[in-house]
């Protein structure tokens, strides 16, 4: 089953075309990726465009959508989450969403103890989720300011994820890999509903803050 | 002959519409506005929350009450500029969505454009020649249009600093009339008498608005007052200085550019005295006076795919899907196709 996948949670606006052919059989087509942090609005679609091309599959001959759903900076993720939703809308298909950082965590998980994923939250915060060996959360997902991570994010014994790039001082042996969300991990963790004609979901973000705004008095009378 | 989508996110509604040649087929708005009224004004981050989750079942019921399917649509028309940054944002996603998923054109628009192609939505066709006062909480322009799909816009005049709409909610405010401001005044003005006191009409240039002094007008007097304030009489004399000067700077555009029809467009359009002293002095000084019915006049979708209609009937060049948003693009064109 032809499923297209978009991660915009992170830097990299990301899209890619898989065959799914089963729970956990996903066979890459094509994908790419652009890193432009506040890029999200005019990377995407192209991206979408050039990895259908690319495949040499027709939108129509899609049979799901899967998106990133985060967290992640808030305008970038909605460009992703509304264009998938969007797409599955005009395609008649089922949308499926996965939390991003969970992408990371399978892909980076493996060789003994557990991982943290960290990616940039942006003012002074990172996303954070605590995967085991097998890639299943442990805990998070949740936004945190690194130095201030809970004892058991601590305990990680390896740290990936851009936004732990971020923080030398804080994660000094964070290693440049896992940056981003892999699509083709996306896609893995959702191949089981995929494969099951699972019915489509709402795409929520993973926004973990509230919207910045205070209640405006009565305007200042001037003198 | 071609179906077009219009999609509109630039504040805190959701609109969407399906025209045909000129003729709406349906449409459907799902607004925000209760989650922002008691901040006083419109949260983008809250808005743009709203547009995510309003989108897909906003156009998903306008294409139903069009009676169309998604497959008809030729050609998507999206709201590019100007707006709220985050929220243009995810029209504008959406819109791409749905043009890479149907296989059709993108067409980014101008959301000024659209309050003006409102009109021909219910009026048909705009005359060769036309002077366009759009209104709204964020613009006051006096226009001089020609074809509007094919010709460069031309300003007559601008606001030197508030918008008309930004005027009334500021004033709203200050006599605790709630938001918005628009239709709480209209509304207090009612019980009113506009002569009650005269409000200074300021003005810059010809056919230049300002409004800013205005309100400190109403703000000096108010402080000034002692006692009770009499909140009816300050909101229809407000009001009153606010159309007196719209419309007297519109009907004077019309004839010293020897134009014959006026057409006023955008949020404040819905105002009916307004609508009503402008139909006064547009009789008198012989031009036709064109205004969408106040559902048309506020932000919605019918008036983005009104455009994207003309701009495709008139040939005009697809945009590009890198395209980016433009929230604070000067109207020069229907057309607003900005890659960065």
């Amino acid at each position: 089953m032809l499923t297209l996948v978009i991660d915009t949670s992170t830097p990299a606006v990301t899209a890619g075309v898989y065959e799914v052919s089963g729970p956990g059989a996903v066979e890459r087509l094509a994908d790419g990726a652009v890193v432009d942090a506040r890029g999200h609005g005019e990377h995407l679609a192209p991206l979408i465009d050039g990895a259908l091309a690319e495949a040499r599959v027709a939108p129509r001959d899609l049979a799901a959508v899967v998106a990133g759903l985060g967290p992640g900076p808030f305008t970038g993720l909605r460009v992703g989450l509304v264009t998938a939703a969007s797409m599955s809308h005009a395609l008649g298909v089922p949308a499926y969403g996965v939390c991003s950082l969970d992408a990371v965590g399978f892909a980076a998980a493996g060789g003994g103890g557990p991982v943290l994923v960290a990616t940039d939250a942006r003012r002074k915060e990172i996303y954070w989720g605590l995967y085991d060996s097998d890639g299943e959360r442990l805990a998070g997902p949740e936004v945190a300011r690194p130095a201030e991570l809970p004892e058991a994010a601590r305990a990680a014994t390896r740290v990936v994820g851009d936004g732990a790039l971020l923080y030398p001082e804080v994660f000094p042996d964070a290693k440049d890999e896992w940056r981003y969300p892999p699509p083709q991990v996306l896609a893995f963790l959702a191949s089981g509903r995929i494969a099951a004609k699972a019915p489509g979901e709402v795409l929520t973000p993973l926004y973990l803050r509230r919207p910045d705004v205070h209640v405006a008095g009565r305007q200042q009378r001037m003198t | 002959m071609s179906l077009v989508l219009g999609i509109e996110s630039s504040c805190d509604e959701t609109g969407v519409g399906i025209v045909r040649d000129g003729r709406l087929l349906g449409d459907c708005l799902s607004s925000s506005m209760e989650q922002h009224i008691r901040f006083g004004g419109v949260v983008p981050e809250v808005a743009a929350r709203a547009h995510l989750e309003a989108m897909v079942p906003t156009v998903r019921e306008a294409v139903d009450r069009a009676g169309v399917s998604l497959s008809d649509v030729d050609a998507v028309a999206v709201t590019s500029g100007p707006g709220l940054a985050t929220a243009l944002q995810v029209g504008l996603a959406a819109a791409k969505g749905y043009a890479v998923a149907l296989g059709v054109p993108l067409l980014g628009v101008h959301h000024l454009a659209g309050h003006v192609a409102a009109d021909t939505l219910e009026h048909g066709a705009l005359p060769e020649r036309s002077v366009a006062l759009v209104v709204s909480g964020g613009h006051t322009s006096l226009l001089l249009l020609g074809d509007l799909a094919r010709d460069p816009i031309v300003h007559l005049g601008d606001t030197a600093d508030d918008a008309a709409g930004e005027a009334f909610d500021k004033v709203a405010r200050l006599l605790d009339l709630g938001y918005p401001g628009g239709p709480a005044i209209q509304r207090a003005a009612e019980a009113g008498d506009p002569e009650a006191i005269r409000f200074p009409r300021p003005t810059t240039g010809r056919f230049g608005f300002s409004f800013s002094g205005l309100k400190t007008a109403v703000a000096r007097w108010v402080q000034r007052h002692d006692g009770p304030l009499p909140v009816a009489d300050l909101a229809a004399s407000f009001q009153e200085a606010v159309v007196d000067v719209l419309t007297a700077k519109a009907v004077d555009a019309c004839t010293s550019h020897g134009v014959d029809t006026l057409v006023i467009a955008g949020g404040v359009a819905a105002n009916s005295r307004l609508r009503e002293v402008a139909e006064e002095r547009c009789a008198a000084a012989g031009v036709t006076l064109r205004v969408p019915s106040p559902r048309l006049c506020t932000d919605n979708g019918a008036m983005i795919a009104a455009v994207g209609s003309m701009l495709t009937d008139a040939g005009a060049p697809w945009s590009r899907l890198d395209m980016s948003t433009d929230p604070s693009a000067p109207l020069t064109g229907a057309l607003l196709s900005v890659t960065r």
